[in-house]
C-alpha cells in the first residue's frame, strides 16, 4: 500500500530574495530554496486573497529558485508590485519534464516569447552532457526577447528572430526552425511557446521523422491531477500530471491541440 | 467472483464510480477514468448559467485528506450539452450532476440537460462552500430535500440519486424525505464541514474562499456511520462516497449498506488506476471471506443485528 501521507499539497510562504528585470515585460523572482526540479516542470505561486497561478521554472540551481514571470493580468500585476523580503506562497514542482538521452549529439530548441524559460534550463542540462544545441529564440520585438545573454554564455548556437526585425532576422522561430531541420539531423526537438507556433514545430518534427517534446499549457487549478480542469481532448489526460511536457506525436493526436483550450468555467475557447 | 452491482435500474460491472467534482469537466476525462476501471462516472456538477467558481487556491491536501472550495465552476447547461455528447459510446454509464438555487431551477436543469445522453442523474443538495447552493442555502433540510426531489422527479424518468451532506443532523430523516420525494437512490455523500487550513507564516487561510469541504480519510468514519443510519431509514439503494482509498474502505461502506462506492480524493494518492486497484482489493477481501458475489456483503453488518 502506498504511503498516503507522502504529499501534502499546500503552499509554503517564502520571502523574495531578489528581483531581476529580464526584458520589457518579464521579471525573475528569486527565492532561497531548491526544488530539485527538472526542465519543463512548473510551480504554483500563491498571493493570499488574490489568486494562485502556475509558472514554469526558469532557474533551480545552487540553492536558488528563479521564476520568470510576464506581466499579463491581475495576478502578475500584484506580483510585480512586490519587492525583496515580501512573501509568496509556492508549491510544486509539478508535471512531466523535458528529457535528454545520454547518446544525444545534437538537439534543436524552439522557444517563442516567455516559452524560452523552461528551454533555457534544458539547454543548461544539455550543455553539461556536451550535446550541441541549436536554439531558436523568437519574440515580437527586441525588448521582449528573453535570456539572450544566458543562452550566449552556454555556447548554444542562438538563432534570433523578431516579428519587427529589431533584433536578429525578421520573422518567426518557425522560419528558422524549418530551415535548420532541413539542413541538420537532430536527435530531438524541444518546443515551448504560443500553441499555434508549437503545433507548426511539432508538425515539422513529425515530417522530418524527428522525435519531439512539447509543453502544453492548460488552465489549471489544483496542479495535482484532481480538479480535471486541464484535461485535454482526445485522451482526457491531465496536463498538470501527464503533461505539460508530452511527446509531439501525442500532441498531434489530441483533437484540441492548436485548436482550442478551456477557461476557468470549462468552456471551450478557440485559439 | 461476481463483482457486478446494481443501483436502481443502473447496472455496474464493478462497484467503483468516479465521484462528481473530481475530473469530470470533460467527456475525455470520463473516458480516461473508465479506461482505468471506473464502472460509471458522475460528471462535475452543472448549473443553469456559466460559473467560473472561486479563485484559487481551491484545492489543497492535508494529512487526513483534501480541502476544496471550487465553487461550482462549470460552463453552464448550454455548453455542457455540447461537451457531453455521444456518451453511450463510452464503456460505462455516465451520470449527470445538477445543482440549482431552488426547486424551480433544479427542475429547469433536469428538463434541459438530461434528455438523450445521460444514464442517470445525481442532484446535489449538500455543497458546503458555495453561497446560494447546497447547505449554504439550507437545501439539506428534510422539507426542502423532499420538495426539490419532487420537482426533479416530475421532469425525468432516469434513475434519480440525491446527494446528501454528512453534516445533516438526523441524516436518516433527510434520506427518508428524498425517498418520499421520489428518489431512486441516496448518494452519501458530499464533503463535510466546511473546514479551514491556514498558512501559519502569513496567518492567512490558504483557500481563497477561506473555508472548504473536507474529503478523504478524515471523512470516511463519519460517512460510514451516515450510511449505517440511512440503510436503517430507507429501502432504496445507497451509493457510498467519502474517503474510499482502497478495497477495505469500499467493503466497509458496502457492509453498512452501500451498493456501490464513488471515488475521488484517492486518485491523488494512488493515480488514475485507483479504480482497478480498489476492484482487485475488493475481490481479494471477498475471496478471503469466502463470498462469491458482491451482493453477499451489501448490508452485511445489519444482518448480524437481526
Amino acid at each position: 500500500m502506498e504511503n498516503i501521507f507522502k504529499n501534502i499539497e499546500q503552499p509554503i510562504s517564502l520571502p523574495i530574495k531578489r528581483v531581476v528585470q529580464e526584458n520589457a515585460n518579464v521579471k525573475t523572482f528569486y527565492f532561497a530554496t531548491s526544488l530539485k526540479s527538472k526542465p519543463g516542470q512548473f510551480v504554483i505561486m500563491w498571493l493570499p486573497r488574490i489568486d494562485e497561478k502556475p509558472f514554469s521554472i526558469a532557474f533551480d540551481e545552487a540553492g536558488e529558485l528563479g521564476l520568470s514571470v510576464a506581466k499579463v493580468g491581475h495576478f502578475t500585476e500584484k506580483l510585480f508590485a512586490l519587492k525583496d523580503g515580501d512573501l509568496v506562497g509556492i508549491r510544486g514542482p509539478y508535471g512531466t519534464h523535458f528529457s535528454l538521452k545520454n547518446d544525444f549529439k545534437k538537439i534543436l530548441l524552439v522557444g517563442g516569447g516567455y516559452g524560452v524559460a523552461p528551454l533555457a534550463t534544458l539547454a543548461e542540462e544539455a550543455m553539461k552532457k556536451n550535446i550541441d544545441i541549436d536554439f531558436c529564440n523568437g519574440a515580437r520585438s527586441k525588448n521582449f526577447l528573453l535570456f539572450q545573454e544566458r543562452l550566449k554564455k552556454l555556447k548554444a548556437n542562438v538563432y534570433t528572430t523578431t516579428d519587427d526585425g529589431t533584433a536578429g532576422e525578421v520573422g518567426t522561430v518557425v522560419d528558422t526552425a524549418s530551415k535548420l531541420m532541413a539542413e541538420n539531423k537532430y536527435d530531438s526537438v524541444y518546443t515551448c511557446g504560443p500553441e499555434l507556433m508549437e503545433k507548426k514545430i511539432v508538425g515539422l518534427s513529425h515530417d522530418h521523422h524527428t522525435a519531439c517534446q512539447v509543453s502544453i499549457e492548460r488552465y489549471m487549478k489544483c496542479g495535482f491531477g484532481i480538479c480535471g480542469q486541464c484535461t485535454i481532448d482526445s485522451s482526457g489526460q491531465r496536463m498538470c500530471l501527464e503533461g505539460p511536457i508530452v511527446p509531439g506525436d501525442f500532441a498531434l493526436a489530441q483533437e484540441e491541440f492548436g485548436r482550442f483550450h478551456r477557461g476557468a468555467s470549462g468552456k471551450k475557447i478557440s485559439f | 467472483m461476481n463483482l457486478a452491482t446494481k443501483i436502481s435500474s443502473l447496472s455496474l460491472s464493478n462497484p467503483t464510480m468516479l465521484a462528481s467534482g473530481i475530473l469530470g469537466v470533460t467527456r475525455g476525462s470520463l473516458k480516461y477514468a473508465m479506461e482505468n476501471g471506473a464502472a460509471a462516472c458522475v460528471i462535475k456538477s452543472i448549473s443553469l448559467e456559466e460559473r467560473t467558481g472561486h479563485h484559487a487556491p481551491n484545492m489543497i491536501t492535508f494529512e487526513g485528506g483534501m480541502l476544496n472550495a471550487v465553487g461550482y465552476s462549470n460552463p453552464g447547461v448550454k455548453e455542457a450539452k455540447k461537451e457531453f455528447i455521444n456518451l453511450k459510446e463510452l464503456p460505462g454509464p455516465v451520470i449527470a450532476s445538477i445543482v440549482g438555487k431552488d426547486a424551480e431551477e433544479f427542475a429547469a436543469m433536469a428538463e434541459e440537460l438530461l434528455p438523450g445522453e445521460f444514464s442517470a442523474v445525481e442532484m446535489v443538495l449538500s455543497c458546503p462552500h458555495t453561497p446560494g447552493y447546497g447547505t449554504m442555502a439550507g437545501q439539506s433540510s428534510p422539507d426542502i430535500t423532499e420538495k426539490i426531489t419532487q420537482a426533479v422527479r416530475a421532469k425525468t424518468d432516469l434513475p434519480l440519486f440525491v446527494k446528501l451532506s454528512p453534516d445533516s443532523p438526523g441524516i436518516g430523516q433527510v434520506a427518508k424525505a428524498a425517498e418520499a420525494g421520489g428518489a431512486d437512490a441516496i448518494t452519501a455523500g458530499n464533503t463535510m464541514g466546511p473546514g479551514m487550513i491556514l498558512d501559519v507564516i502569513t496567518g492567512q487561510p490558504i483557500l481563497d474562499f477561506k473555508m472548504g469541504g473536507v474529503s478523504g480519510a478524515a471523512l470516511r468514519p463519519i460517512m460510514v456511520r451516515c450510511i449505517y443510519d440511512i440503510y436503517k431509514s430507507v429501502s432504496i439503494p445507497i451509493i457510498g462516497c467519502g474517503g474510499v482509498i482502497n478495497g477495505r474502505d469500499a467493503v466497509e461502506m458496502m457492509m453498512v449498506g452501500a451498493s456501490a462506492v464513488q471515488v475521488g480524493t484517492a486518485i491523488h494518492y494512488r493515480g488514475i488506476e485507483v479504480f482497478n486497484k480498489i476492484t482487485k482489493e475488493i475481490e481479494d477481501i471477498l475471496e478471503q471471506r469466502g463470498d462469491s458475489s458482491i451482493k453477499d456483503i451489501i448490508g452485511f453488518t445489519h444482518k448480524l443485528e437481526e
